[in-house]
């Protein structure tokens, strides 16, 4: 029988996928690879993002002149549309790529990388830049060196937007003299304590204003995303962990950003991330070792990093101390029950709303909404709590009899589900269900589908 | 069924009133409601601790227009009027509907106030920090526990199953030993008998499952019918729409508040004795002018509702406290915002506070005064306020309240947060 922890620590559960590699190396190979499961089920980029935000943009000034043109509300409701539409088939694309993708560590890799990078859309015309985000920064860069990650997420409009930067402009810039406008912090600031160095770095209050003066000219415009504009940037040179970066346009911004990138205290924040997440709350000291010391040796290079985490005996205790989030339960649920990622993307709105959308936001974890940039948290006891628990009960019991006719004998679902984790009694109880969705239910709800 | 672990054990007496309609848990501004009973060690006095989650900007709230400073700070953000308060301080026009608590003494604030959190800034660090009640000495992410959590273990008469909690996430005042539970009220649980006593088998041997499922039993009405169940639990088409902007306090009316607000206040003139809850939004880190109205709003609102809602006598037994993390910089920022900050105010409202003062010495605004000459200079430590108004309020002494409540604090001389 499969062994089930790579299935549960490093992917989204049993049955694997066909084709799914199984031993640490297979798994590497497969994630330097092709990233097969965005053709497979595509979500879009700001290539495509960005007409449909011109067109809402258009519609919504010209209706701002003429409130009461039928024809223009007509369009703008079209528009509107048009982009809350690509923001759900970010949605529906993520889950269905980690349901079915047999290459279950990058999507688990992805929405590590995303949740670190946390931006959440901040007024309805952003609706699908955190996906685009996904899609531009965070999947092409998962195994090359985090010095590109950051800078492609960096640069990216979902993050210039999600944390102000468009907004912030050098006091002594050509726009600032003009306008009397000045910075803003905000990205920044979660710059080195979030994305980088982390909070306990020594890192002090001149380098945040430093490094916004620095960030300064980055910016984001309509026509082409990103942009660097040189009438808001700071004339330099700005000092950051006692570096001076100085030059044209935004090659300063990405040197410094390479170097916080390789410095060695987000060597350690990140790697204990890592093992954090993956295995354990309180992770073994020469697990995070090993990844940080692999860190450090390869500038960090991520499919390094992730080889260090993978081949670490530590990584493969038999022991299941996290619990599943809520978009890993759901995922790991369409799995187990047969339900395909085809019939996931050919799911109406309003149908996928009820079955994935809601209950999700009512288990604790809204799509894309993490409460803060600091994205979710990861103890079980903030997932496990009487109502989001309540929730997986609920979803358990009601949702799977809508996906699947007939469903299956709970005994053999507990089996498939589970593999040898499923308990003697998990099995004794599943086979005594009143019904086959109570069964079903059971099954899903179980300590041992729950935890990973 | 023999197995002894399949028994039912559950608490009817925490069912009664807990269930709301659907709307108050699925709006995201008002996170938590924590309440706290037991008439035997609290007595009469109620406590009612608001978290302002995102900085409030102290100096927007309650506007030192006195300073000869401020004007030239804040041109953009300051440009509406305030009400005038003392001659040195203006209300901002956000929250006139409280002026008349002001007059009648039932409104005060502590500002240039803030925890013992310095430098670093970060909202999540400066949180943990104000629910924690410690001092920079203890390392943030060794901090779980909460003040009004340990406040609570130090009063006699107080049973572990006194205080419990509605809501969606945990608040950390009150994380801890004592006994706390969660609950959102737009939650069922349906199963039948059977998959109820299934389900207690399979999580017999997993404590944190075992005992999480408990509680939802017990807050929940478990053996309800099957098909009881209503649609608006997987339906909520208007979620789909919600959650997909995100932008959790920029959307929702401030009506929003109002059934939870109902709900405390019914408990509060019960046995409740303590709610805590927090509000978020007030993260301005751009067109402030605009974006603080909708939190100033709601903050209103809340504490107008609460007055109504409790009656002229428990109002007048009641101490409203509202605390944020940090305050934000001085000068407004190149968006018309504010960046992070240290120190800020905090709002005192209720009959049993004595208002219509601005309480906490003022450093200026003058650069050479600033803290890092760029942040309010802090004069008073927040907690000492808090710790001042336990006392006043449940008889707590010093020792306990320097030493257990709020490990570190010198409390100081009273600055007389009550009548």
């Amino acid at each position: 029988m499969t062994d089930p922890i790579a299935a549960f620590r490093f992917g989204h559960g049993l049955p694997l996928p066909d084709g799914a590699p199984t031993t640490p190396e297979a798994m590497l190979a497969t994630l330097a690879g092709p990233d097969r499961a965005a053709q497979d089920f595509p979500a879009p980029g700001m290539a495509e993002v960005l007409p449909a935000f011109r067109r809402m943009r258009k519609t919504n000034s010209a209706l701002r002149k003429s409130p009461d043109d039928r024809a223009l509300k007509k369009a703008d409701r079209t528009a509107r549309r048009a982009s809350s539409l690509l923001a759900l088939q970010g949605a529906k694309a993520a889950l269905a790529r980690a349901t079915a993708s047999p290459d279950g560590l990058r999507e688990r890799l992805a929405s590590f990388w995303g949740d670190h990078f946390t931006t959440v859309a901040r007024a309805p015309v952003l609706k699908p830049f955190p996906t685009a985000l996904m899609e531009d920064a965070i999947r092409p860069n998962l195994t090359g060196s985090f010095a590109d990650l950051l800078t492609a997420v960096t640069l990216h409009p979902g993050m210039l937007t999600y944390l102000d930067q468009v907004n912030s402009i050098g006091p002594n810039s050509r726009r600032g003299n003009l306008r009397d406008r000045g910075l803003n912090e905000n990205l920044a600031r979660e710059l080195l304590e979030l994305h980088t160095l982390g909070v306990g770095a020594s890192y002090s209050q001149a380098d945040v204003r430093q490094m916004a003066e620095l960030l300064t000219g980055l910016t984001f415009v309509p026509q082409d995303g990103f942009a660097f504009d040189h009438a808001r940037a700071e004339p330099g040179p700005e000092t950051v962990l006692g570096i001076s970066y100085d030059g044209a346009g935004d090659e300063p911004i990405r040197r410094a950003l390479r170097d916080l990138a390789r410095h060695p205290e987000t060597a350690r924040h990140l790697s204990r991330k890592l093992a954090v997440h993956f295995v354990s709350d309180t992770p073994d000291p020469g697990l995070v070792a090993a990844i940080e010391s692999r860190w450090r040796d390869t500038d960090g290079n991520l499919l390094a990093v992730t080889e260090a985490l993978l081949t670490h005996p530590a990584a493969w205790s038999d022991t299941a101390e996290k619990a599943r989030q809520p978009f890993d339960f759901m995922a790991a649920a369409f799995r187990a029950l047969g339900f395909s990622g085809a019939r996931i993307m050919e799911m109406a709105p309003d149908v996928f709303g009820r079955i994935a959308l809601t209950p999700m936001a009512l288990m604790g974890q809204p799509f894309q909404s993490a409460p803060g940039p600091d994205g979710w948290p990861e103890e079980p006891q903030v997932w496990i709590t009487p109502q989001r628990l309540a929730a997986r009960i609920s979803w358990a019991i009601k949702v799977p009899g809508l996906l699947v006719t007939p469903l299956p004998d709970p005994t053999a679902f507990a089996t498939r589900a589970l593999g040898p984790r499923a308990t003697e009694r998990l099995l004794w109880a599943a086979a005594r269900a009143e019904s086959l969705r109570e069964g079903v239910g059971l099954v899903l709800s179980s300590p041992e589908f729950n935890r990973r | 069924m023999d197995n002894p672990a399949l028994r039912l054990s559950r608490r009817r007496l925490l069912q009664g009133g807990l269930l709301l309609g659907c709307s108050a848990a699925a709006h995201p501004l008002m996170t938590t409601l924590t309440l706290a009973q037991g008439t035997a060690g609290l007595g009469e006095n109620r406590l009612v601790v608001i978290i302002l989650r995102g900085a409030m900007d102290g100096l927007d709230v309650l506007r030192p227009v006195g300073d000869p400073a401020f004007a030239a700070l804040r041109p953009d953000i300051a440009a509406t009027p305030g009400l005038p308060l003392d001659g040195f301080f203006e209300l901002h026009p956000g929250l006139a509907g409280l002026a008349p608590l002001w007059a009648a003494g039932e409104l005060g604030f502590a500002h240039a106030t803030s925890t013992p959190y310095r430098d670093k800034r970060s909202h999540f660090d400066g949180q943990d920090m104000l629910e924690a009640g410690t001092g920079m000495d203890v390392p943030v992410a060794a901090v779980r526990d909460g003040w009004l959590n340990r406040m609570l273990q130090s009063v006699p008469g107080l049973s572990a199953e006194t205080a419990y909690a509605i809501g969606r996430d945990a608040i950390s005042t009150l994380d801890g030993a004592a006994e706390v539970r969660n609950w959102a009220p737009d939650q069922k649980l349906l199963l039948t008998a059977q998959g109820r006593l299934l389900l207690d088998h399979v999580y017999h041997e997993e404590a944190l499952f075992r005992e999480t499922a408990e509680e939802a039993f017990a807050l929940t009405s478990a053996d309800a019918p099957e098909g009881q169940m209503t649609e608006g639990q997987m339906t909520g088409a208007q979620m789909t729409e919600g959650q997909m902007t995100g932008g959790a306090a920029a959307t929702g009316k401030l009506s929003d508040i109002d059934e939870l607000v109902d709900f405390a206040a019914d408990r509060l003139r019960g046995q409740t004795r303590i709610a805590a809850f927090s509000m978020t939004g007030w993260d301005t880190h751009r067109a402030q002018a605009r974006e603080i109205l909708r939190p100033l709003g709601r903050l209103e609102r809340t504490v107008l509702r609460l007055k109504e809602a409790l009656g002229p006598q428990v109002w007048g037994r009641t101490t409203l406290l509202a605390m944020t993390e940090f305050g934000r910089t001085v000068r407004q920022n190149g968006s018309d915002g504010t960046d992070h900050g240290t120190a800020g105010a905090m709002l005192m409202a209720g009959g049993a506070v004595r208002g219509g003062r601005v309480l906490g010495p003022w450093p200026g605004l003058a650069e050479a005064d600033l803290y890092d000459r760029r942040d309010l200079m802090p004069t008073s430590d927040v907690r000492s306020y808090a710790a001042h108004a336990m006392r006043g309020l449940y008889g707590l002494d010093t020792a306990l309240l320097e030493q257990t409540v709020f490990p570190g604090l010198q409390m100081g001389k009273d600055p007389g947060v009550l009548l």
